[in-house]
Formats: C-alpha cells, sequence, structure tokens
C-alpha cells in the first residue's frame, strides 16, 4: 500500500512546530467547538491526531489512486464538447473519491461543512496531492476560492456557496485576459449593475483560466466606467448554473494536461458581487493570489519530491561502469543537492503557512471581538513576515521545483527523455510553477519590499538569537557571516542611488536572502532532529558559494554594465 | 420498514505484499511479518451494503468480525466508511476454528442480530475457501446468492442481482432473509469519511481500554456510539463442543513447501524447429487447442 503522507516522515516534523500549539488553539477557539460537533477535537493531542489520521486517507488516496492516475491523466486530457469542459477518467476518480471522503472543504469553519484545519494541514494536503498529481492539485487547491469568499463576501453568499465546496463543487479564479497578464490592473472585462434584475451582469472575455469551466467563479471585473487603474475593479461571483458562458477554447499545453486552462465568453452573465465596488484586486484578489502563491509553493514541493524520488530509485537500479550510478560523485552530489534543496524549500513553505495561519486568525478573531493591543501587534507582525515570504517561498519553491525535476531527469540519462518514465511528465509539469500565478521576476518585485524594509532582516536576526546546540556553531558562523556580507551588499545597492541600477540587482539580493533564510531554518531544524544535519550542511555551503558570487557581482557594479545590458533594448 | 444488513467481514494479513519473511519454514503464513488488513472481498461486500443504504431509507448496516481483540481494527475502518455500528466476536475457545467452527460461530452471532439480509465477501485471502459464507446461509436455513458483482435493484421485500460466473453473468431476484457473498469485481469500497473518521477515531472495545489501562467510562456514558460491542462464547449461547479445535474435523495432514527450480522451465530460441516443439508441447498437455 503507497501511502505518500506515511512514507514522507518530513510531513509529520513539520506537523510538531512549537507554533501549531498557538495555531490549533486559536482555530479551536480553545477546543470549546467540541461541545457542538462531535468531529471537533477535545485538545492540542487530539487535533495533531485528527490531522494525522486525515492525511494518512489522504496519503492513501494519492498513492494508491491519483499517482497511477497520473500517467493516463496527462495522455488523455480535458475535452471540450458542446460547452462543457470534461476532465480525464482518472481526474474524475481523483476528483469523486475525495468528495466521497469528504476531503473538501478542509479549512472552512465547520459551520460551512468544513473540518476547520490551519492552513498548514491544507497546504500539507496540497503538498502531497500534488506529488501523486500536479494537474490534479490545482484543481484541489482550487477550493482556496472559498477562502476568499469566507473571508469577504456577505453571509448570504458564504452560506450558500461554502457548503458547496464540501460538497465537491468546484471553483476557479478568473483574473486574467489577453492584454491583462501579470498586470491585472488592466483588466477590460466589463460589469455593469442591472437594475431590473437587481444582479451585476459581466461581459467580455478572460483567457489562460485554469479549471475555467468550474461551478463557481471568481471573476475580476471592470465595475466602474471610465476607470482604467486596479481602483476601477471589483470581484463578482458567477454561478456555473446560470449558463451564460462560452469556453471558446480549452488550452494545448505542455504540462499539467490534466488541468482545463480555458478561454471564456461572459455574455450578460448574472454575478453577485464580493464585498464591496472597487476593492476587487487591491484587496480582494491580492489576498487570493497569496493564497494561491502559497499553494503553487506546495505544488512546487510535492512535484520536487515526486522527481527526487525516482531519480532516487533509478540512480540506485542503474549501472553502468560496473557499479551503481548512484555510486558515482556527480550522481550522488546531484541527488544529495536536490535533497538539500527539497528540505529546505520545505521549512520555508511551512514557516510561511505558519505566518499565514496566524496573521488569518487573529484577523478572524478581530472581526469577532476587538483585539488587545498585544494582539494586535502580533496580528501585525506574522501579517509582515506573510506578506514577504509568501512571494520568497514562489519564488524559491518552483525555481528549485524546475531545477530538482531537470536534474532528475539528468539521472535517468537518455531513458529519461523517453515517455516510459515518469520523469519527463514531471519536467513538463514542473515548467508551470514559476509562471503562473505571478512569474518569479514578479516574486523577486514582491519580495525585495521585505528587504528595503528590513523585514526579512528582522526575521533573521530571530533566528539568530536562537540557541543552538553548539556543534552547529560553525555552519551558524557562516550564516552570521553571510548576514554580514548580504548587508554589506545591501548598503552598496542603497548607495548606488539609483533605481534602475538596484532593480537590475534586486533578483540577487533576494536570492542571497532565501539562500539565509533556508540555510538557518535547516539549521534549526537539524537542532530538533539532526536527520537534516547533511541537508543543513550542504545547503548552507552552497548558498555561501552563491552569495559570494553575487556579492561579488554588486560590488563592482557600475553604469557603465548596466548601459552594456540596456543595449540589447 | 426497517432493514438490517449484517456485513460479515475478516481482518486478514496481507498476503498480497509478500516480502521474503511471508512464509515460515514450515510452510505457514507468518501472521507477525504481514500487515493485518480488512479482507478485500470484505471491502466489496461492505460497499454493496452501504450501496443499499444509500438506495433505501431506514437501513442499518452492521459488521461482525471474528478475531482477536486487535481485530476492532477492521471495525473501526468499516464505521469510517460508513458502517453503522459493529460486533467483535472473541474468545480464546474460537482458536483453531476451520470453516465450519467458524461459520457456527458467526452463525450465532448473526441470529442473535437476526438480520434481514447478510453480506459476505467471495473469500478470504489468507484460506481462500469461500465455504464460510454458503455454510451459514445453510445453518440459517435461508437462501443464498454467491458471487454476486451488482446491485440492480432492491425494494423492501426482494433485490435483483447480477451474479459474476465463468462463462457469464447471471440476474437473479431473491426476497428477504438471504445471505449473498460478494465477488471482487463488485464495486470497490468507498473512502473512509473524514468526519466519521474524526467522529469514531475514539471508538473502542472495552478489553482494548483496559489494555491501554484507560478509563473511559465517562466518554462512553457520553458517547454510547464509541463503545464497540464485543460478544464471546457464551454471550453468542454457542455450543462449545462445535468451536475451535473440537468443532473443526478439518485437519492438516501435511503441507509441503514447494520450491519451483529452475529445472521445471525450458528455453525457446526463435528457430523454426524450436517454435514447432512449442506448439506440439502447448497442444499436447492441451494448454490451448
Amino acid at each position: 500500500m503507497e501511502n505518500f503522507f506515511l512514507d514522507n516522515k518530513h510531513l509529520a516534523f513539520h506537523l510538531s512546530h512549537p507554533l501549531m500549539k498557538s495555531i490549533v488553539k486559536m482555530r479551536e477557539k480553545n477546543y470549546t467547538e467540541s461541545k457542538s460537533y462531535d468531529y471537533a477535537p477535545l485538545d492540542y493531542e487530539d487535533a495533531i491526531d485528527s490531522y494525522e489520521k486525515v492525511l494518512e486517507v489522504i496519503g492513501e488516496i494519492a498513492g494508491e489512486i491519483i499517482a497511477p492516475n497520473a500517467e493516463s491523466v496527462d495522455k488523455e486530457g480535458v475535452t471540450l464538447a458542446n460547452n462543457v469542459v470534461t476532465y480525464a477518467k482518472g481526474t474524475q476518480q481523483n476528483h469523486e473519491v475525495l468528495k466521497r471522503a469528504g476531503m473538501y472543504g478542509l479549512s472552512l469553519p465547520r459551520k460551512y461543512d468544513g473540518l476547520n484545519f490551519p492552513m498548514v494541514i491544507s497546504i500539507m494536503v496540497a503538498e502531497i496531492i500534488a506529488r501523486a498529481d500536479a494537474s490534479f492539485s490545482n484543481i484541489w487547491s482550487l477550493q482556496d476560492c472559498a477562502e476568499t469568499i469566507h473571508e469577504f463576501a456577505n453571509e448570504e453568499l458564504k452560506s450558500k456557496y461554502l457548503p458547496m465546496v464540501h460538497q465537491g463543487y468546484t471553483c476557479s479564479m478568473v483574473l486574467t485576459e489577453p492584454d491583462a497578464g501579470s498586470d491585472l490592473q488592466a483588466v477590460m472585462l466589463k460589469a455593469h449593475y442591472d437594475q431590473e434584475a437587481k444582479c451585476w451582469r459581466l461581459n467580455g472575455v478572460k483567457r489562460f483560466i485554469t479549471n475555467g469551466d468550474a461551478d463557481i467563479q471568481l471573476v475580476l471585473a471592470r465595475s466602474e466606467e471610465d476607470t482604467t487603474d486596479a481602483r476601477g475593479l471589483s470581484c463578482f461571483l458567477y454561478d456555473r448554473m446560470d449558463n451564460a458562458v462560452t469556453v471558446r477554447r480549452v488550452e494545448n499545453k505542455l504540462g499539467i494536461k490534466g488541468a482545463p486552462t480555458c478561454e471564456l465568453v461572459y455574455k450578460n452573465a448574472p454575478a453577485q458581487l464580493i464585498g464591496d465596488e472597487r476593492m476587487g484586486l487591491i484587496k480582494y484578489v491580492m489576498s487570493l493570489m497569496n493564497a494561491a502563491r502559497l499553494g503553487i509553493g506546495a505544488q512546487s514541493v510535492g512535484l520536487a519530491e515526486a522527481a527526487y524520488r525516482v531519480a532516487f530509485k533509478y540512480a540506485n537500479e542503474r549501472e553502468q561502469f560496473g557499479k551503481k550510478i548512484i555510486d558515482f560523485p556527480p550522481v550522488y552530489e546531484m541527488l544529495a543537492s536536490m535533497r538539500a534543496k527539497i528540505d529546505g524549500v520545505r521549512s520555508l513553505l511551512y514557516e510561511t503557512s505558519r505566518f499565514v495561519d496566524m496573521y488569518k486568525l487573529y484577523t478572524y478573531e478581530s472581526k469577532e471581538r476587538s483585539l488587545s493591543n498585544e494582539e494586535r501587534d502580533q496580528m501585525k507582525y506574522y501579517q509582515r513576515f506573510a506578506d514577504v515570504y509568501t512571494p520568497l517561498l514562489k519564488l524559491f519553491a518552483s525555481e528549485y521545483c524546475n531545477q530538482i525535476a531537470s536534474d532528475a531527469l539528468q539521472i535517468h540519462g537518455g531513458t529519461g527523455y523517453m515517455k516510459d518514465f515518469p520523469v519527463e511528465r514531471l519536467v513538463r509539469d514542473a515548467r508551470i510553477t514559476n509562471i503562473y500565478e505571478g512569474t518569479s521576476q514578479l516574486q523577486v518585485v514582491a519580495a525585495i519590499r521585505g528587504i528595503n524594509s528590513g523585514v526579512f532582516l528582522k526575521r533573521v536576526k530571530e533566528y539568530e538569537a536562537i540557541n543552538l546546540k553548539p556543534e552547529w556553531q560553525v555552519l551558524k558562523n557562516t550564516l552570521i557571516e553571510m548576514t554580514n556580507r548580504f548587508e554589506r551588499s545591501l548598503e552598496i545597492a542603497k548607495a548606488w542611488n539609483n533605481a534602475e541600477m538596484f532593480d537590475f540587482n534586486s533578483r540577487r539580493l533576494v536570492e542571497m536572502m532565501g539562500n539565509i533564510i533556508i540555510g538557518y531554518l535547516l539549521l534549526i531544524d537539524t537542532d530538533h532532529n539532526d536527520a537534516y544535519a547533511h541537508s543543513a550542511h550542504i545547503f548552507i555551503r552552497m548558498g555561501d558559494a552563491q552569495n559570494h558570487e553575487k556579492e561579488n557581482y554588486i560590488a563592482v557594479f557600475t553604469e557603465s554594465d548596466l548601459a552594456a545590458y540596456q543595449s540589447i533594448k | 420498514m426497517n432493514l438490517k444488513i449484517v456485513v460479515l467481514a475478516k481482518q486478514v494479513p496481507d498476503t498480497r505484499n509478500v516480502g521474503k519473511d511471508a512464509m515460515k519454514e514450515d510452510g505457514t503464513v507468518n501472521r507477525g511479518a504481514l500487515p493485518a488488513i480488512f479482507n478485500p472481498d470484505d471491502l466489496n461486500a461492505l460497499e454493496m451494503a452501504l450501496e443499499m443504504k444509500d438506495r433505501m431509507r431506514n437501513v442499518e448496516v452492521v459488521v461482525i468480525t471474528m478475531g482477536p481483540t486487535r481485530a476492532a481494527d477492521i471495525i473501526r475502518e468499516a464505521i469510517f466508511r460508513g458502517a453503522d455500528k459493529g460486533y467483535l466476536l472473541t474468545d480464546r475457545k474460537f482458536a483453531g476454528s476451520d470453516t465450519l467452527a467458524t461459520s457456527y460461530a458467526l452463525f450465532k452471532a448473526v441470529q442473535k442480530i437476526n438480520p434481514d439480509l447478510i453480506v459476505c465477501g467471495l473469500q478470504a485471502i489468507d484460506g481462500d475457501t469461500a465455504q464460510v459464507g454458503p455454510q451459514i446461509a445453510e445453518k440459517l436455513h435461508i437462501p443464498q446468492i454467491t458471487y454476486v458483482e451488482k446491485l440492480n435493484d432492491i425494494t423492501e421485500n426482494h433485490m435483483m442481482l447480477t451474479r459474476r460466473l465463468e462463462r457469464g453473468v447471471e440476474t437473479v431476484k431473491v426476497n428477504f432473509p438471504a445471505l449473498i457473498t460478494v465477488h471482487a469485481s463488485a464495486n470497490p469500497c468507498r473512502p473512509m469519511h473524514a468526519k466519521r473518521l474524526l467522529k469514531f477515531k475514539h471508538a473502542h472495545t472495552l478489553s482494548e481500554l483496559q489494555d491501554q489501562n484507560r478509563d473511559y467510562t465517562d466518554l462512553f456514558k457520553e458517547h454510547p456510539y464509541l463503545r464497540i460491542e464485543e460478544w464471546n462464547a457464551e454471550s453468542v449461547e454457542a455450543d462449545e463442543s462445535y468451536l475451535g479445535l473440537s468443532g473443526s474435523p478439518t485437519k492438516v495432514k501435511e503441507i509441503e513447501s514447494v520450491v519451483l527450480t529452475q529445472k521445471e522451465s525450458k528455453r525457446f530460441t526463435d528457430k523454426d524447429q524450436d517454435v514447432d516443439q512449442l506448439m506440439k508441447e502447448l497442444l499436447e498437455t492441451r494448454v490451448i487447442g
């Protein structure tokens, strides 16, 4: 029996993080819900036991059903006929099983039929499912739309649509248009209020919409006439039952073939406003995008785990020159580096998820009662970290996912290039992770704010202040030295007093910071469990070397360097 | 009306994923080395019972399993998947039972519930006899429908079932009460349901709690649904002479461990004369033709 939770001890490790106690206690309102719901936990241990039991069921579904279906799903893709998108048979089975297992709506409150699980757990589930089939994890993770409905929609919409999510009705976030990709402020799809029908009407075209034919669609549209920027955009809920959208085409893609990518035409489609007008992009979609970026982080880690495992297996089975190829330095270097990157970025994934959990919990709490000063400070504390860690995670996880999938194929040699092994699919599926939900280049734009504001550095100093066992001091000294050098590079870059020169080097700065943060997370993990010692060692040495290179580049960077690049225009 | 269905399930060693320690030297199953699982055909049986519950009102699905204390695991699993409740039939006196003694003990337990329908898996993967279900039907003097693959229809009085036979399928109608045995080609069992899992994860038998030295008196008082009833030979009013070794006429005379050696394989090349030879041998041994 394959079980993608039980066979991956790293997941249980992250479940045991000390901050989980606070997260679960707040989430469970100090364990008072067990009085009204017979499936609510009695205390912290009971809650963790519940999470583990559910993760075990999902781990088995992932290992026994979703993963074995992945190959045929990739081959079959999706079909569009009579304006209806049909999933591959395997995808349908995956969805049906998870639906029947009552797994949808995992993190929704119990009053909307959810299980009230923390974000950390739903991210873990997303990771497990992505390891089995990345294309299916898109369909699965789009239930995050429910989180946006829950946070911002009125009670009427919430009580109608949230229980539907639990029943397995699918969701999609409908944002991109032909001329509004990365730049969502340019969205043109028009919304006007129909006085007679007392609802909003949507008209226009959306493109590249993942799971576009979903039952519940969150649509970003221009509700304010004569506006051209973000302040004229609102967020709407369109119900597929209203049958007013044409699926004009489904895209033929490189990877994630099991997840339909649709072009949609809204023709006077009735829709309901989520929250307030004009707040669509500024508040709701930004929140939705942040959740989605966290989800892509999970997808990337899951996919990378799958790639590492097939590569590890192959390297142990394949013999050349009379020995297993894992015994050759270039191969074991690749495998150990893959392992270190996965361990590191997974730690970043759950650190970020905990920040998101904490600040969201305080936010929900603040809607029910006024928070104390101390609580308000805590909310801001975690929100600041969540805001900058999310793009950092998306950047690192998706880039690593690509590197790891590519290295996994490399280890297979020519065999890996063939369709006979799953690794070529993993490479194709990985390629989208650093593009959608904001390209890596855009994640840098978001993450650099955390560098300019000093938020990242503040957290790094907190990591530095943690007392670790003496045997890790050498590696810690490297991290302290890396931090010092980062600060010097940042000073140099600021002293240029040239915005374009700074922007040009912003990815270097963000990556230097990422290497330091992941290094610390791995070292702290090692302090709890020395199984991570090798990964910490490898990662910190690798990060140190990379940071030296970036530091050297920045140290002598001049306007003439920039001009040389600009000459290409 | 109220339809009461008993599903008979067995906890078995997972003989499908055998490693090198799966057999002892004497050729018997090394139960310690194999994980204990819900007998696969019994999961198909449970699904069929749950489908009946989906289609009709007022259906109660009760699981009975006979085995040691740890067999309570499969009662919990059945409840997580949708069964209403379960009974663990456990007693040292049952040890060493063959199919006749097993069917007697289960027959006594079933009688206590007096169901309208009994659903069993076709066979268990450890013994592969497929005898227990039919023997229980005989003891109860009720019709038995074996090899059931599909539930076509169910009403208050009867069911229409499809049987999977060697050379085709057969559709039969049967009135209640009846016993059916379900074939592995029937619908696979639904997954464990998250909310049921969380609600019933604390369900235990009294012996389990005593083994863990936990005092659950209050918990059982507050949540009676968490108690898994245990029955022994006495509580099902079984005649001891029909139980265990004394009730088992089947005696294993000898077990032979068959190890296939390379001598038994033959190598043919793609030369015409080899192919001719192969065809001849296959025809002679009536593998083909």
